[in-house]
Formats: structure tokens, sequence, C-alpha cells
């Protein structure tokens, strides 16, 4: 026992000195390698007399895991330090700028018709669309607009030849007619897209978009107009109450007509919807008229139904704080980026409209 | 149409205040436009003198004045009219004043150097007329001794401007507002006084309506007033058309005009001495000319009303009057009329000849019929009031004799459309105070439509005065269901909404820009598409409709280069024309970028941007919105405003049938023909109506999951081809080796240059070999290694680089 207690303390000894990995490995080649001194010792085994042979082999067992323990031990912590010293010359300045990234944004307008067919989508209304360019009957004559009629005056129309057969479509109307052509009633789509009038100053663009709504069955009626609207604004400017008011008007495509003005009050400079004593117009709306119906084969004594058009710029507008309709169209990076929309931020109803 | 309260109560007696009328009007829908309180402000408008002139220092078009405006002090104006002159009477305007027409504040400005206290005003800035020719000339005679006099006389009324809408001609006088107003209950409708012409004395000047093919004229009614006066209005007439923005002529001219505006019914007066002989309403020969009341001169086409004597034309019946008989303060004998002219054929007229005046603006809108005779009486009368004179009967000419409608109306009708409820009592108040009068006939009312409603032809009609007038707020609120027959959108519109976000979100902004555009711009863009003009465009070069969204794009791209912006990415997803019929149109994505990537970044190697960027975006888009990568045939065939090198289309099938996208580098012409300031421009096109929309939803197109755990083995293959072959080419030999085997193909490198024959390229590839059936040992690998060398060297011409 002796023996391999001085063994032992020895090498202990010469471990707990060293710090170089190298001499470590050579120092457990040396008491654990072919020839090694312990593995010699090992050897020894078959050689003791058996009285004394358990207790040896026992001993020996005891020294060899403290031995190996503590190589272990060492190898382990030199690698540690190594580990160390090299992460503490790998330390970077975090703070510099990751690699660039750039983000796209999604229009005001687009945003909002996205939000528009959401809402219209809860209560069951489909998307249609039109062409941009239009005949003369679709966009005045089958609306109950016949030509020499004054209402065409109310719509500066671009023409596209000198018969004023073919125009730019003044509103999004014209949908009503292609779809109630194509198909049978009942009708309940709205049709969002871009318009054009010849006007061009502050408040008008050339190019705007309208969405246009029609909702035609064989009991509906203004109530169902106004409830219609009205869940309408609700959703559209997330507010729980809003102020409507609806207004007797004249077009030549519905009758009764009506205009529908919203209530608002400037606060702080800030336009607050649904509050405040202040009227603004946003939308027409009415009962689409028989002659329409007649026009496009619908019996109107079997079916009825109300159409709205809204002015989509006009939206985006008081929703989101934008003065200035001619900038929606100006392109400029700045206003994109100011007034854009994330891409991700896609308008459904169960994570809400907006952000 | 400008009325004040004041006005209103000639006809309505009531003792609501203005704050309610401004309410009512709006509810029974005469939308009020603005409320004006004229008052205030009119009182500093000052009747003035020049009493001398000098040159501006400054400025050659310009006048320094001092104006005696009733002061002490003569006031310093600079003024750029060309008849400010010592000695002419004027309007002064002081700062502070609000100029009526263009509603701005005046304030003391210095103009070129001089200051200027206020200003002169020309008719026009104060709403007098239409003239913004010189300043207001006073007559000397009338004005001289109200120097610093008021010019607009007190009115107590504020002045309110309605928006009429154009059904409604019968509110284009305030007798038919009042009326209205009365039938909703606010006020009662006072009785009108029927004074009528007791005359002896007969018309003698002979009128004739010609009964010929579009004959605009179906009535006309005339009295002649003999021996009048012409004189200035009394003060009465004069406030009243002051206070509603009119400016007092003559007794004559404001007579007919009062007439016009309380009751909706437009006169004519001639001086009938003028006239040669007799009155005839015709159709206009073509050329014929005349001068009218605007000092124009009109060549007509046939087909035009006119009225006319045996001379020539007098004017144009409805629209306007001519100056050969038009009256003037000595005018002597007056001939008045009084007619009805049909709607359509004002309104052609004044297309034609691009005439706009207050009378084409009533009649074409539908003026009362029968109320050619009260015209008339009220006019005639008043004048002799006046002006005195003696009057003729009344001669009215007619070729046709006006009918009243009758309309049978079911009450239940009402409920139906407006979804409340009200009485048949009710119903019935409503019409009587319209002018409406009705018989009970059964279950149903039989209802004669007053003359003076031209819109009330049906039912509907009728179901909307009743709602108008009961009002808007009866309506209930009828919440909407919530349920859903069909699908909001359709496939295609799904497909449009994906492409946009996802194009958005690679980092292209979304911009929306207008359909037409600039010809010169488009011109570049247009391919083999022929040109849509525009004939009424709102500027002379934003005349075509859009071939391309290119052409706009880069408009406002090298806008915001301009701004200092370097490196940008805009798209638009919209529009592009191919015809001038409706649905001559396509969808298109259109993306452009311009610059660098990672400019002035410490860590990534900036880099301009280029074609492989473009091609990226469209190839991950069109990955993203579930179109196989595998099948995507691209070749360089391109339209010729892309680099011809640089750019290349793709097609998502073999078929090549529709072509799906293009990308690339824009012409390097085209850049510098536009001067846009970048390094680069590089852009695409997705064509969204050429993506076959697939049959199968994703979901079912998935091929089930298979994966294999036998081991994958990795080859490197370096091939020499000619520099004109495409790497398509050896991805395709490659892959048609084993499709099953071969899972994975890159090229890593592409290289020219010394080692490797001119004309030559090297393409290296590296390729993934995996089997689903077993671990492949060497021998099986070799045989696939020489398989693919030798197929990509029989199929491209490539030799393996050894």
């Amino acid at each position: 026992m002796s023996d391999l207690k001085k063994l032992k303390d020895e090498f202990f000894l010469k471990l707990k000195k060293q710090s170089n990995l190298s001499e470590i490995n050579q120092i457990k080649s040396d008491l654990f390698g072919k020839n090694g001194i312990i593995s010699s010792e090992f050897k020894k085994i078959s050689s003791i007399t058996e009285s004394k042979r358990k207790q040896f082999a026992s001993d020996l067992n005891i020294i060899k895991n403290e031995l190996q323990d503590l190589i272990n031990l060492k190898i382990n912590e030199i690698e540690n330090l190594k580990i160390n010293e090299k992460l503490e010359k790998e330390k970077i300045d975090i703070t510099l700028p990751e690699r660039p990234f750039i983000r796209g944004k999604i229009h005001p307008v687009s945003q909002t018709i996205d939000e528009v067919s959401s809402i219209f989508s809860e209560i069951g209304f489909s998307v249609e669309e039109g062409p941009d360019v239009e005949n003369e009957y679709n966009n005045f004559t089958a609306l109950n607009t016949p030509d020499n009629h004054p209402a065409r005056d109310m719509h500066d129309t671009f023409y596209l030849d000198k018969k004023k057969e073919r125009l730019l479509r003044t509103h999004t109307s014209p949908v009503q007619i292609r779809t109630m052509m194509k198909g049978k009633p009942p009708f309940k789509i709205i049709a969002p897209g871009r318009t054009y009038r010849s006007d061009s100053d502050q408040t008008h663009s050339p190019m705007f978009h309208q969405v246009e709504g029609l909702h035609i069955d064989k009991n509906i009626n203004m109530g169902h107009l106004k409830g219609c609207l009205n869940y309408f604004i609700k959703e559209f400017f997330e507010v729980d109450k809003i102020k409507m008011r609806f207004r007797p008007s004249h077009f030549p495509f519905t009758e009764p007509s009506a205009e529908v003005d919203i209530g608002f009050k400037i606060k702080d400079g800030k336009i607050i919807i649904g509050e405040g004593d202040q009227w603004l117009e946003i939308l027409g709306c009415g009962m689409v008229h028989p002659n329409v119906l007649r026009n496009v084969k619908v019996d109107p004594s079997k079916f009825q139904g109300y159409a709205f058009g809204i002015g989509i710029d006009r939206l985006a507008m008081l929703k989101y704080g934008i003065n200035d309709l001619r900038s929606f169209f100006d392109c400029d990076y700045r206003w994109l980026k100011h007034f854009g929309f994330d891409p991700l931020d896609v308008p459904t109803n169960y994570r809400g409209l907006s952000r | 149409m400008k009325l004040t309260f004041n006005w209103l109560k000639d006809h309505l007696k009531t003792s609501l205040q203005e704050k309610n009328l401004l309410e009512q009007l709006t509810n029974i829908g005469l939308e009020v436009e603005k409320v004006e309180n004229l008052t205030a402000n009119n009182e500093l408008f000052k009747i003035a003198r020049i009493v001398k002139t000098k040159k501006h220092p400054n400025a050659d078009r310009l006048k320094v004045c001092f104006v005696n405006v009733g002061e002490k002090d003569l006031k310093e104006v600079v003024c750029g009219a060309t008849n400010a002159k010592e000695g002419l009477i004027t309007i002064y305007a002081p700062p502070g004043a609000v100029i009526p027409k263009t509603n701005t504040k005046l304030v003391i400005a210095k103009i070129r150097g001089v200051i200027s206290h206020g200003m002169l005003c020309s008719e026009s800035e104060l709403n007098l007329s239409d003239e913004s020719d010189g300043i207001v000339e006073l007559s000397k005679s009338k004005y001289q001794k109200k120097i610093g006099n008021n010019f607009f006389s007190k009115s107590e009324s504020n002045l309110i401007d309605l928006s009429i809408t154009p059904n409604r001609p019968d509110c284009l006088g305030v007798r038919g507002i009042a009326r209205d107003l009365a039938a909703s209950g606010f006020g009662k409708l006072k009785v009108k006084s029927e004074r009528k012409i007791k005359s002896k004395a007969k018309q003698t000047i002979n009128v004739k309506i010609t009964r010929e093919k579009g004959q605009g004229c179906t009535a006309f009614g005339s009295c002649l007033i003999t021996n009048v006066k012409n004189t200035e209005s009394p003060e009465w007439l004069k406030d009243k058309l002051i206070s509603v923005g009119q400016k007092p002529i003559s007794a004559i001219v404001d007579i007919t005009n009062y007439v016009m505006l309380d009751m909706n019914r437009p006169l004519h007066a001639y001086d009938a001495d003028k006239i040669e002989k007799s009155i005839i309403v015709r159709n206009s020969k073509s050329g014929e000319e005349f001068t009218a009341l605007d000092n124009k001169n009109y060549r007509l086409e046939s087909g035009m009303c006119v009225i006319s004597d045996n001379k020539g034309v007098l004017g144009l019946g409805g629209i306007i009057g001519g100056i050969r008989s038009g009256t003037k303060f000595n005018t002597k004998n007056i001939l008045l009329e009084s007619a009805y002219f049909e709607p359509s054929s004002i309104r052609k007229t004044a297309k034609k000849l691009n005439l706009d005046t207050d009378a084409k603006f009533r009649f074409e809108r539908g003026i009362d019929p029968l109320s050619i005779e009260e015209g008339l009486n009220k006019a005639a009368l008043l004048i002799q009031e006046i002006c005195g004179g003696e009057i003729s009967n009344i001669d009215v000419q007619k070729i046709e004799n006006f009918k009243t409608k009758n309309i049978k109306f079911d009450p239940n009708l009402f409920e139906k459309i407006s979804g409340f409820k009200i009485s048949s009592k009710e119903m019935l108040k409503i019409l009587d105070g319209l002018g409406f009068k009705f018989k009970k006939e059964k279950k149903c009312f039989k209802l004669n439509v007053p003359s003076w409603r031209p819109d009330i032809l049906q039912d509907v009609d009728i179901i909307e005065e009743l709602v108008r007038i009961s009002g808007y707020d009866k309506i209930k609120t009828i919440e909407p269901l919530k349920n859903r027959i069909k699908s909001t959108l359709t496939q295609s519109q799904k497909l449009f909404h994906f492409l946009q976000r996802s194009v958005a979100s690679k980092g292209y902004m979304e911009a929306i820009t207008w359909s037409f555009t600039d010809r010169n711009y488009n011109d570049y863009f247009k391919d083999k598409n022929s040109e849509i003009r525009i004939i009424n465009p709102i500027s002379s070069e934003l005349d075509v409709l859009r071939n391309s969204i290119y052409s706009n794009l880069i408009m406002h791209m090298s806008k915001n280069l301009d701004r200092g912006f370097k490196d940008l990415s805009i798209f638009e997803i919209g529009p592009v024309f191919k015809g001038s019929n409706p649905g001559d149109q396509n969808i298109v994505v259109c993306g452009l970028s311009a610059g660098k990537k990672s400019r002035l970044s410490w860590i990534e190697k900036e880099r301009y941007v280029d074609v492989f960027d473009a091609k990226r975006d469209v190839v991950q888009t069109l990955v993203e919105a579930g179109y196989s990568y595998e099948k995507f045939i691209i070749d360089s065939k391109t339209p010729n405003y892309y680099h011809p090198g640089k750019s290349g289309r793709l097609f998502l099938n073999s078929e090549k049938d529709n072509i799906a996208a293009y990308f690339g580098e824009i012409h390097p012409n085209i850049l510098r023909k536009i001067d846009i300031k970048t390094e680069t421009l590089v852009g695409f096109e997705i064509f969204l109506d050429n993506l076959k929309l697939p049959k199968k939803t994703l979901n079912n197109q998935k091929k089930n999951f298979i994966t294999s755990d036998y081991q994958k083995s990795e080859r490197d293959f370096a091939f020499v081809v000619n520099k004109n072959t495409k790497a398509q080419d050896l991805i395709n030999a490659i892959s048609s080796v084993d499709q099953n085997m071969i899972s994975n193909i890159k090229i890593f490198d592409v290289y020219e240059g010394p080692n490797i024959p001119e004309n030559q390229k090297s393409i290296a590839i590296n390729i993934t070999i995996q089997s689903y059936e077993k671990t492949l040992n060497d021998n099986d690998l070799e045989k696939l290694n020489k398989l693919i060398i030798e197929t990509v060297e029989n199929k491209t011409g490539a030799k393996i680089r050894s």
C-alpha cells in the first residue's frame, strides 16, 4: 500500500503543478499507457499472494480512479481556460449596425380597399370588378342618366373618341350594370376601383378611387341601407359610437337618394370621428331606381334594393389623417414611407383592421 | 341658388329662427352649401374717387393711385387696372376687408416696393358680374355726392347658398323653396297675390312659332309695354338683388331678374322698336350669325331654337338675347317674353356653342310651363309701377298644350321601400303641401303632379317626396345579417392581393399612379401596342392611356432621385391598356429599383442592383404565389425597352403559351434620353392575367410526403462549354439523367479567362445524389457520375474539365 500511496502522492504533486496539456497527456500515458506504471501494477495482481491480492487490487483501483479523475479535471480546467482566452479575444462591438435591410410598404389606398373588403365580407358582400374604360351606355344611359341630362354635367368626363362613346368611367356604378346584366338576382356586391374625372385642383385629382355597393333582393328597403352603412362606418373607423346623418339628395340612378354625413370634431389639429357637431359628407346612396333595374332586365316589381358609392381616398384621408388628396398619387418616397403599411398587416376580422 | 331669410319671408309665414331654417333646408334635401354674413364685411366697401395717379416706380403696368374715400387723407393704393385714371369713381376696399370672390382678407402690403393701403375692386372681385377687366366704373352723376358712403346697402339677412340638385328646378326660385319648407311644417306658405293685367290694348307684334321637326319652343307668351321710362331701380329692389349678390343694372333688367329669382320664371325684354315687324320662333339655319348680349358673335348650326324677326336672329331662345334688340336706359317700348323651351333642345344648343347662362341653367332643368302668364303679369305690372307706360294684353302662342301628369299611387308601396310607416292622412297632407292634387280611388291615390315638378314621373318619385318631407331620420336601422353565400374574392382577386403584398415584402414601396401618362414617356415603353389617346386630357402631356406602368414609375423614380434619394425600389399593381374598348386592359405588377444594395455598409460589400435581383424578386414572388419553380422556363427574348443582353422573360411551363413576366435592366438609351440621375435601373413586369389559375388548391397540389434516410453524397463537376451555352440547358441535361436520385443541382462558379479557351467558359456544378431505396456504393456513384458527364457532353456539347 505504501508503495502505491507514494506513487499516488508523487503523481498528484506532478499533476497539480502541471498546466500544459501535452505534459498532462504525457503523464496520462506514463500512468495508463500500455506499459504505463498503473497498467504494470495491474499486471502484478496475479503474482501477489492470495491473502494480499484482494486488498492490493482494491487499493490500486482506488488510486487509478483518483488519478484518472484528477487528470480529467486538469484537462477540463485547461481546455476551459483556453476557450475563455479565445472568447475574450473574440469580443466585438455589438452596437455596430446589423446587416442592412429594406422595408416595403403597402399604399394607404390599397390598405383601405382591403379594410373595406374585409368589413363588407363579414356581412356577405363579394367583390366585383369592371373595366376602367367604359362605354357611354354603362356609365350613363343605363344608370338612368340619358344624354342631355344635366346630371352629366356633374361628371367631367374623359373621352377616348370624338363621338363620346368610350370614356374613362366617372364612377364605379357601371359595375352595377355589368354585374346585373350577367347574373340573376339576388345581388350583393361591392366594387372597389379607379375612377376618373377631368378635374384637377387641391381637392380633386383626375384619378381617384370609389367603392360601389349593391344589394338587390326581394325585400331590401331603406332600413337595410341605413343598417349596412351604419355597420360599415362603425367598423371602418373602429369606434363604438358614430354620429351619422342621412340627408335627401339626388342621383339619377337611385330613388330615393341620400347623402350620408358623419359627425366629427377637430381636437389638437386631429380629426375625431363620432364626436362633435360638425358634419362631413362621405358617401352617396339610395334605393336603386326602377328604370335602372328595367335596363338590366330585373323586374322592379319583384326585386328591389340599395346601392351606394363611397370615396376610398376620402376614407383613407379621414382615418389616417392625410390632408392632401393629390399626394396619394405623387409617389413621394417620404410620403409612401410615412403613410404606407407593412405588407404583413393584412386587415382581417380576427386580428382587427389596423394596429 | 342664393337667397336670404328675408326674401323667403315674402312667401313664408314663420316665427322660427334662421338656425332652424338652415337645419330644415338640409333635412329636406336643399343642402346649405354656405352661409355668409355679408353685412359686416359689406360695410367696409366704400365709394371712392381717384384723385391722382402716378406711374409705379418699379413696374410698368402698375399705377399708384391717390384715392379719396371720404376721409381727410387720401389713400395710397397700387392698382394694375388700365382704366384706373384721375376722376374715376370706383369702389375701394380697405385692409381687413374680405374680397367676396376669392374670400381672401386684404392686408397692407408692399407691392414692388410701394406700400398699398387696400385695393380698388373689379366687378368680378365683388361678385357683381363676371367682368374682371379693369376696376368698377360708377356713374359720376349718381355717385359724385356719395364719396365715402358704403357701396352696399345694409342687409339684415345672411346670404344662404344652397346646392340645388338638378332634379329640382322649382327650387331655383324662392317661392319653390318656401313651398317645400311649408310642406315640411316649417311655417306657412303665403297666398300669392294674383294681380293680373287688365288691358284692352292689343299686343301688336305678331308672334309665330313655326311647326317644324325639333322645334325647341312649345309656347311663347308676350306683352307689349309702351312709353316706359327706364330708370334706376328703387331701393327695395336694388337691396333685394344685392342681398343675393346680384348687381342692379336698370329697372327693367332688375325686374326681370327679380321675377326669375323669385319664382324661377326667366323672362326676356326686347326693345320693341328694334324688332323688325314680327317675331318668328324657328330652327336656325346653318351659318346664321348674331351678336349676343355677352358681346360675342355666334355662328349657328342648323336646328338651334332662335327667336328671330324679319331681319334675322334676335337671340337664342331660353339661352341668351342679342345686342340688336337689347334694352337700354333710353328704351321706350318693350316686348316682354315669357316662353317655354324644351330642356333637351336648350342643352344641345348650349353645349354646341359652349354657352352657359342663368336662363340656360334653368330651362335645361325644366321651367314650369304654366308660369308663362303669371310671370308676365308680375313683371309687367312692376315695370309699369316703376317705369310707367301702358301694358297690352297678353298674347300666348302655343304649338302644344301642356298636360299635367297623373300617377296612380299605392300607399302600401311606401313602407315596402322606406321600411317605415306613415298614415295615409299624413301622406296626403305632405302631397297637398307640395302642390299635388289628389283623389282617393279604392286603395290607391290618384295624384295629379304639379306643373313645376318635371322630375316626378312614377311612384318611386312620390315615395321620395314622402320620405324626404317626413324626414330621413325616421328610417329605421336594420342590423345587417352576418351570412355569406359566396366567397368574397375570386381566385384571381386573391392572386392580385397576394402578389401585391408579396412584392411589397421584398422591399418595394407601393405606388399608385394615374392610368394615363405622358405620351413621350409612353413611347419608350409601348412596345408593339398602339397609342390610346384621351381627347380631352387635363394637360397636353398627359394625353394617353398607359401601355405600360414603367412610364409613370420611371417619371416618379426620377423625381425621387432628384429629391436626393439614391437606392429606391417602388412598384405598382394596376391596369395597362392595349386598346380603347372596355376590357382592353390587363393587370400588371411592375417593379423598379435604382442604385445600390448595401450602400455604405461597414459589413456588407456594396454593389449595384442588377438583373439577378430583379430575377430573384420575380421568381420568388411566383414561387410564393404557388407556381412550381421546377417548371419555369426562362429565355432572353424581351421588348426593346430592356437591355438586350441583360433581361429575360419567364414562362410558367414548357408550353410557353403565356409570358408570365419580364425582368431586366432598363435599356441604357432610355436612361440617357430621359436623363435620370442613377447609376442603374432594373425592373420587372408580372402579367397577372397570364398566370394560369390552378384548378386544385395548393393543398391538393402537394405530393405525398416522402423522405429518404439513406446516405447523401455530393459531387462537383466543371464543364467547359461554348460561351453562349445556357446554364439552364446544363441543369436540364443533368436532371434528365435520373430525377429520383439527383435531388439538388447548384451552379457555384462561372469562369472565363486564362486556362479556358477563348469563346468558352467553365461552369462548376455541385450535384447532390441520394437514393430513396438504398445507400449507394462507390460503384453506383461512379456509374451515375459517368452517366451525368456523358449526358451533359452529348446534349450540350460541353467537355468535362479534367
